[in-house]
């Protein structure tokens, strides 16, 4: 430990070294980036004719985020009265997507911007919960529609593999 | 002449830039001289343990997420195994190794942001915490692909993992490997050799190795102090055993140590990823586990190299649904209980940068 | 025997004579003043943006042009708020006593060749002394604030004021030597050369110490965000709080055109306009000094000190005895580029390798 090292010069040059690299950081409401195919979004979609009313993803919700209501038509048959998420305690973990039996009944969607005004407004039942504009099922627990999706967009895309 | 002068009580935080979350340090201050203090922490418990006893084990692994929220995917691996352990559950070897692909790639998130809010602290205006976020974001991106989610992954599951790696994720990884070494070396250039660093890093806040071992502190800052232990070679899990990978160590226990030490421990992590991927065995990644998982009676403890240190988590089942008792063995709070000792007699200044170089989170902390 | 102050007389081709010049000069300057730091807030963000790789504020107006105008809009409306137990009259003074010093530096800086206020004979003295002003300012501030923080920030402005002032002027004697003048207009005037080839060292010296005079990285420690969050401000808000960050700016630009008056030649260049030269050079200063901040950490207050008084002021006085030689030996232009560049490598070569052992040599 002898030598000198030039440490703040050589750390200036760095510095230097980056004011030419292209800024990483994107213009959001201008410039959307593409979300994993796999996202956990804001919203959870559920399909009311494939559910079989089991009630499998009210129990797998670690934040009781998810009330059913159930009861037994003429037929026999169980049926849902009620379908409700409050998105205000939903962590997005994706329990219930994976817990749910039924090949296309619950998805989580594949949207990223969730704001409301009221915590009411956070509540959706039925009709509110069915895929709509912004709101595309996503790919999680759900190769087939993981393989529709486009690829995310990576930061690591930027980088050429011969820069350094 | 004689100056009469009183010492001056401070209250850094729990709202303060540099207490990395809601820390709070009762400096008493001669001067700039550091007489006494008294770290006070508590303002983020979130009774995580007790919140724990009341879930299944599975809706656990989200709560675990939230342990330690920049190295989410380390606290899913730590309970996982505890859980593995108490319920006999086999993991098949794919998913052991992507277990470990994603911990090392968690490592290397955690450090690169350590390093950044540590030079935070040393005062650069957040040019090497930007570059260190822009590298982390790369590696989070993996995350997001396989997982879904940026922050909070809950994406291993007992007996493997919620899903299998997508086909784009292995190239991805590749390129981050061919990428990171040149970054690494320019923020090296960056930080190591600053005089300015060197000068407010070097002996400050050292850490004995003889007190670091009796405080049971653990990771980087028992690394730092030159002590070589690393879990993962100590007691190897998800068949660390096979990987080769050098513990950086280092000799003085000082926070530039502690610095070289997270450096260093980055390389090695890409070493391990690299082993990893280039021998992923194919198969399934998810072994054949109940829905509704009853371990046995019983107690397990399983414990990890997280990337602040020693990681446990000790699991008490009472043959039900939930666990009977949850606990965390958190390294962030036994490596803060050493900053005392480490910042006494030092300027105001100086316990900031010593505070930096524990690298902890709050949330760990507190739980 | 002249005058201390010299009043220059009124050009011919202004009508009603000095008071004339008086009046339009001091609008010019406040105008000059507060755009450009306004410009220069606006810029150190953009550019401070680019070095971390990101963009910078580019929402307000073109290319963000407007940002520090919608900040201003902001700030000034904010809620007022004294602490409770402060010092009221001097928590209202401290940032005007800041600001008005700041401002009256540009008095003495030609613009262009007689473009200037006041000619003093003395003005590099009227410099020193209005530079000075605003760390009692600041100080002023600290100590009204009634925070822990703030005074820990006044009390280390103090510290840094005292040490960091000798220096500056020792670097200062250098260019007064060499120009044989104490007018700034006399010293761009002696400029064939630009004092920063003749006189590396004292270009060093000086820029060093005036990062310190204007609390910028790596001597910011008055703010220091990190440690006592940011120190002599932390209880100011709304205008009073404008005043003080404009002030901060207005410093940057006061040694930004001290630094192109004195070491690089002031207004004088080829082809293009001396007012254009001028600006250019002082964005160039000004883009040195965000380069500077946006790379190095801060200071330790001791080792700020000994940094001082260990390395600067040595340093100083070496330049001083270069100068002093090349002066009074009349020796060619290039012997005192390459002394000065050689002693300035070995003293920082030998300085990287005493202070990175931190505590052991720097400390007090």
């Amino acid at each position: 430990m002898s030598r000198p090292n030039f440490g703040i010069p050589k750390g200036l040059l760095v510095t230097l070294k980056n004011i030419i690299r292209h800024p990483v950081t994107v213009q959001y409401p201008d410039e959307r980036l593409v979300i994993s195919r796999r996202a956990r979004g804001t919203d959870i979609i559920w399909n009311k004719n494939t559910c079989i009313a089991c009630r499998a993803c009210e129990r797998a919700c670690p934040t009781k985020a998810i009330s059913i209501d159930v009861s037994r038509g003429e037929d026999k048959k169980l049926k849902v009265d009620r379908f409700q998420i409050d998105f205000g305690t939903c962590i997005a973990c994706g329990l219930c997507v994976e817990s749910c039996p039924v090949e296309d009944a619950l998805y989580m969607s594949y949207s990223y911007e969730r704001a409301v005004y009221r915590r009411e407004d956070l509540i959706s039942s039925d009709d509110e919960l069915l895929p709509g504009e912004g709101k595309q099922p996503s790919g999680y627990a759900h190769p087939e529609v993981e393989k529709t999706l486009t690829l995310q967009t990576l930061l690591l895309d930027k980088d050429r593999e011969d820069s350094q | 002449m004689n100056v009469k002068t009183e010492p001056l009580a401070i209250n850094m935080g729990p709202l303060h830039p540099s207490t990395h979350g809601v820390f709070r340090m009762l400096a008493v201050l001669d001067g700039e001289v550091i007489v006494d203090l008294e770290p006070v922490f508590g303002y983020l418990h979130r009774g995580i343990e007790k919140l724990a006893e009341e879930k299944t084990y599975k809706q656990v692994i989200p709560l675990t997420d939230r342990l330690d929220y920049v190295s989410s995917m380390s606290n899913n691996l730590v309970y996982v195994l505890a859980v593995e352990k108490l319920a006999g559950i086999e993991v098949p070897e794919r998913a052991q190794h992507i277990r470990v692909i994603m911990a090392e790639l968690q490592r290397i998130a955690s450090h690169l942001m350590a390093i950044g809010t540590w030079a935070n602290d040393l005062g650069t205006f957040f040019t090497p915490f930007m570059y260190m976020f822009r590298e982390r974001e790369k590696i989070i991106d993996l995350f997001e692909m396989v997982s879904g989610q940026r922050l909070l992954y809950n994406y291993l599951r007992f007996g493997g993992l919620s899903h299998d790696l997508p086909d784009e994720f292995l190239p991805a990884v590749r390129k981050l490997l061919k990428v990171m070494p040149g970054y690494l070396n320019e923020y090296e250039e960056l930080l190591k050799e600053n005089e300015i660093v060197l000068a407010r890093s070097m002996g400050i806040g050292v850490l004995p190795e003889e007190l670091a071992i009796n405080a049971s502190a653990s990771g980087p800052v028992l690394r730092g102090s030159g002590v070589k232990w690393d879990i993962r070679k100590v007691d190897p899990y998800s068949l660390y055993q096979h990987f080769d990978f050098d513990i950086p160590t280092g000799i003085t226990g000082d926070s530039y140590d502690r610095y070289r030490v997270r450096l260093e421990e980055i390389r090695q992590s890409l070493h391990i990823i690299d082993q990893a991927t280039q021998d992923l065995p194919a198969g399934e990644v998810k072994s054949k586990v109940p829905l509704n998982l009853r371990p046995p009676r019983g107690e397990a403890y399983s414990h990890i190299e997280a990337p602040r240190g020693e990681l446990g988590c000790y699991v008490v089942s009472d043959g039900s649904t939930n666990p009977y008792r949850f606990h965390i063995r958190a390294p962030s709070l036994i490596n803060l209980t050493c900053l005392k000792d480490m910042v006494m007699g030092l300027k105001i200044a100086d316990a900031i940068v010593t505070f930096g170089s524990i690298d902890i989170c709050m949330a760990e902390v507190d739980r | 025997m002249r005058s201390f102050i010299n009043y220059p007389p009124a050009p011919p081709d202004w009508p009603g004579g000095y008071w004339w010049h008086w009046l339009v000069f001091t609008l010019i300057i406040i105008a000059f003043v507060m755009t450009m730091a306004l410009i220069f807030i606006w810029y150190e963000r953009r550019l401070v943006g680019r070095f971390q790789s990101r963009l910078g504020p580019n929402r307000a107006g073109p290319f963000g042009f407007f940002q520090p105008v919608a900040d201003a809009i902001k700030i000034l409306t904010k809620e007022d708020i004294i602490t409770s137990r402060g010092d009221r009259v001097i928590f209202w003074i401290a940032p005007i006593v800041g600001f008005v010093s700041v401002v009256m530096i540009f008095a003495v800086v030609p613009f262009w060749e007689g473009a200037v206020l006041v000619d003093l004979d003395a003005g590099l003295l009227f410099v020193l002394a209005m530079g000075v002003i605003p760390s009692i300012g600041i100080f002023m501030a600290g100590w009204a604030s009634n925070n822990k923080y703030a005074l820990i920030g006044a009390i280390r402005e103090v510290a840094l004021l005292i040490s960091y002032e000798i220096p500056m002027g020792l670097a200062l004697v250098g260019v007064i030597l060499m120009a044989n003048s104490l007018s700034l207009e006399g010293i761009v005037q002696a400029q064939e050369i630009p004092f920063f080839v003749l006189q590396p060292l004292g270009f060093f010296v000086f820029l060093v110490a005036s990062l310190a005079e204007i609390n910028r990285t790596p001597f910011d420690l008055i703010e220091a965000d990190s440690e006592i969050v940011a120190g002599y401000n932390i209880e100011y808000s709304g205008a009073k709080f404008a005043v003080l960050y404009l002030t901060e700016y207005v410093e940057a630009l006061a040694a930004s055109v001290l630094l192109s008056t004195l070491f690089l030649g002031g207004w004088r260049g080829p082809i293009l306009p001396p007012v254009i030269w001028f600006l250019i050079k002082v964005m160039a200063m000004f883009t040195l000094i965000v380069w500077i901040r946006s790379t190095l950490p801060r200071l330790r207050i001791d080792q700020m000190m000994s940094f001082n008084w260990k390395f600067l002021l040595p340093l100083a006085l070496i330049n001083l005895a270069v100068v002093t030689l090349v002066v009074f030996s009349s020796l060619p232009g290039w012997v005192a580029f390459i002394s000065g560049s050689l002693v300035l490598i070995i003293y920082l070569a030998l300085w990287s390798v005493i202070f990175r052992r931190g505590g052991k040599f720097v400390q007090t």
